[in-house]
């Protein structure tokens, strides 16, 4: 079912779509960032993946793009998965927010936002959430070390 | 020009009723709330950002920290997450398979316990409370006994269970859940038909099935605005699509429909469990894939090949092929799901949990909306949240 | 020795300030301040079967009328602020319990969040180790706190502004 969600995707958007994997019998779509809204209002309308489960972030630190915004979406009345992804660039972190599309990706774009450092275009509310309002830094990000910039890895007693 | 003015409080994060630390901001007219804008975050330990600095059997331990009132069901999701990116999902042995459902529907049980006693606590009914708890330790010595701690498990592992279950236990377990529902009778006793709880939680809380599944409401808060959905029955994982159970749906879509939405799942739960404890039968426990599995003690003490696998597993860690899955499980609170990106090393790329509590959330200030401040922390209660799950 | 000015030293005293260390500790009030996985343990030993109130502990929601904050569970960054605050609003005598791994030194949590112990910023009187610590060790750490209260001396004195309590 997600199989033919992707072919039926790829016919209508041709270009956009830059690649389609299968693994463990998941269907990932990736497509270009610049497109995400209308992609995923036609899988929303047209396709009826009308759940958002969940919105996340990847850091590839080394590859470019070194972002990955990831989309997971459920078809209720299918029962059927599908995970979209959108590359974004290091340079030019932005993505249009789906929250026009569906409501549920509007905390979930805010936690990007907030532990990785990808702004959302024309989201309501860009804020950070997790974190304290005041906090410098995206802590997700893989050149950010997992003690906080102020603290080295505990070693041990050493007296 | 209508001139009034709405007075901003502030409710929580040290608040008696906010189930944890949650910060709410509300903007009142008089006792009607017009806004309600909560904060989150005063609980992000980083989860996410430490879990990948450990192997896959490290993390388990921290998804117990997770949703902290149902540990064994975020173990459940990750191993289950876990073994689907080894692909060794259809490798699991049958008495794993059903311990492990066994297992998920005490943790409902025990989770549905909580709730009622801290929702049925806030809205003034402190016996329920103290009733609620005293059935929990019995569930909570069941847990001690299987896996040695009352409430952070960590009992699953990839590829099955870290021990069997001690002799004697079974009938433990029956005779406990053949006692729920008379406990399950005296709780309705005690709330159901007192006009005192009818007059706190009927029509308060509405959301429609719309605005539930476009908001990405899940569980029991979805099941009471009368969408279907239940990821035990549509999606099945670890042998669920053998039991007989039914999926609660309630139209109400207000308090009073999610109070009985979840009293009916404890019931079903029940029904459930007398299922798996008839469906267990000797056998093993772990899966046979050497290079992931720990081996048993006799093997790792006497063959070189057991010493070998058990020094690397633990030493190094096993490494999956490099991908990503996503598995979601049906948590008591809703769906909660696992998203694993592996590299090929033996710790996670990037591992993003879908925190039930956390999406379930973003419906609060919808729910509120025009209500009373009584009714605020009637509809926190029966939001069910957990803040270990929404700050993660 | 030293300057600090006592109501005296001698049998009436100290026999006074025994029974203000004992009314003291067999009546500690916590505030209700769970913050994560230990909360939930403490409120199963306020429960039926490890009954907090045959201890004299009544939980209050408001920090004016507490005397005990059990920290119980993990304390992050941006909560440390809020609890300084209430902390703060607590009325002398106050006695500060870390139940639990998180509140003692961090616990497993050794991220860029997590403050590593509340001893960082509250001065600790007994630490509870666990995670989550069973209730028989809550119930063991609030009797080493009653034991370390009943070694106070001055304590009558200081009730009545003269001189401060001297810990044992």
């Amino acid at each position: 079912m997600s199989v033919q969600a992707a072919d039926k995707l790829k016919d209508k958007f041709g270009d956009t779509v830059l690649e389609t994997i299968e693994f463990r019998g998941e269907t990932t779509v990736v497509v270009k960032k610049e497109e995400i809204v209308a992609v995923c209002a036609f899988l929303k309308e047209e396709l009826g993946f009308n759940f958002l489960t969940d919105l996340c972030s990847v850091d590839y630190m080394g590859q470019a793009p070194r972002f990955m915004v990831v989309y997971q979406l459920y078809n209720i009345g299918t029962h059927a998965r599908l995970r979209v992804k959108a590359p974004v660039e290091e340079s030019d972190a932005r993505i249009d927010t789906v929250c026009g599309v569906w409501g549920a990706a509007n905390w979930m774009e805010r936690e990007a936002w907030d532990l990785m450092g990808i702004s959302f275009n024309n989201h309501p509310d860009p804020r950070r959430i997790l974190m304290p309002d005041d906090w410098e830094g995206h802590p997700l990000r893989k050149d950010y070390p997992v003690q906080g910039p102020d603290r080295e890895p505990y070693q041990g007693r050493t007296e | 020009m209508a001139n009034f003015e709405t007075m901003t409080i502030n409710m929580g994060p040290q608040h008696p009723s906010t189930h944890g630390v949650l910060r709410l901001v509300l903007e009142l007219d008089g006792e009607i709330v017009r806004k309600a804008t909560p904060h989150v975050g005063y609980l992000h330990r980083g989860i996410e950002k430490l879990s990948e600095h450990r192997t896959y059997h490290q993390i388990l331990p921290l998804t117990d920290r997770l949703d902290y009132l149902a540990p064994m069901h975020n173990n459940l999701g990750y191993v289950l997450a876990v073994e689907k990116l080894l692909g060794i999902t259809n490798e699991i042995p049958e008495r794993a398979q059903v311990v492990r459902v066994l297992l998920a529907e005490l943790t409902r049980l025990k989770s549905h316990l909580v709730w009622l006693a801290c929702h049925a606590l806030d809205i003034g009914a402190m016996t329920v409370f103290i009733y609620c708890f005293r059935e929990r330790e019995h569930i909570m010595n069941i847990y001690e006994k299987i896996s040695g701690a009352r409430m952070t498990s960590n009992y699953f592992r990839v590829g099955g269970l870290s021990a069997d279950l001690p002799a004697g236990l079974e009938k433990e377990i029956r005779d406990f859940v053949n006692s729920m529902p008379e406990h399950i009778k005296t709780y309705e006793g005690l709330l159901t038909g007192n006009k005192i709880w009818q007059k706190r939680i009927m029509g308060v809380g509405h959301i429609s099935a719309e605005d539930a599944i476009d908001l990405g409401v899940t569980g029991p808060c979805l099941r009471a605005s009368g969408v279907d959905w239940d990821l035990r029955r549509d999606q099945p994982y670890s042998g669920y699509e053998n039991y007989d159970f039914e999926v609660v749906v309630d139209d109400g879509c207000d308090t009073w429909a999610r109070y009985h939405c979840r009293l009916k799942e404890m019931r079903e739960a029940c029904k459930l469990i007398h299922q798996a404890l008839d469906k267990l039968k000797p056998g093993p426990i772990l899966a046979d894939v050497p290079k992931v599995v720990l081996p048993p003690k006799q093997e790792t003490t006497n063959t070189i090949e057991g010493l070998i696998h058990h020094f690397k597993i633990i030493s190094e860690g096993f490494k999956p092929d490099a991908g990503e899955v996503y598995v979601g499980v049906e948590n008591p609170k809703g769906e909660v799901g696992y998203y694993l990106v592996s590299d090929g090393s033996p710790r996670p790329y990037r591992m993003k949990i879908r925190p039930a509590c956390f999406i379930n959330l973003q419906a609060l200030p919808k729910m509120v909306e025009g209500s009373m401040i009584a009714d605020v922390v009637a509809v926190i209660g029966t939001l069910d949240i957990v803040l270990g799950e929404i700050d993660r | 020795m030293g300057v600090e000015e006592t109501l005296g030293n001698n049998i009436i005293t100290t026999s006074l300030d025994k029974v203000v260390n004992w009314s003291r500790s067999r009546s500690l009030w916590p505030l209700t301040f769970g913050l994560a996985c230990c909360a939930i343990e403490m409120m199963a030993t306020g429960a039926a079967r490890f009954d907090l109130d045959r201890f004299g502990v009544l939980f209050r929601a408001s920090p004016r009328q507490a005397d005990l904050i059990v920290i119980a569970g993990t304390v992050t960054k941006k909560m440390l602020p809020v609890i300084e605050t209430v902390y703060e609003q607590m009325p002398e005598p106050r006695y500060v319990i870390a139940m639990g791994a998180c509140a003692c030194s961090g616990g497993i949590f050794d991220t860029y969040s997590t403050v590593q112990g509340i001893d960082e910023s509250l001065p600790v009187d007994v630490y509870i180790p666990g995670c989550p610590p069973r209730p028989e060790g809550l119930l063991y750490g609030l009797m080493k706190l009653q034991e370390k209260i009943m070694k106070e001396q001055n304590s009558f004195g200081a009730s009545l502004g003269v001189g401060e309590r001297i810990n044992g």
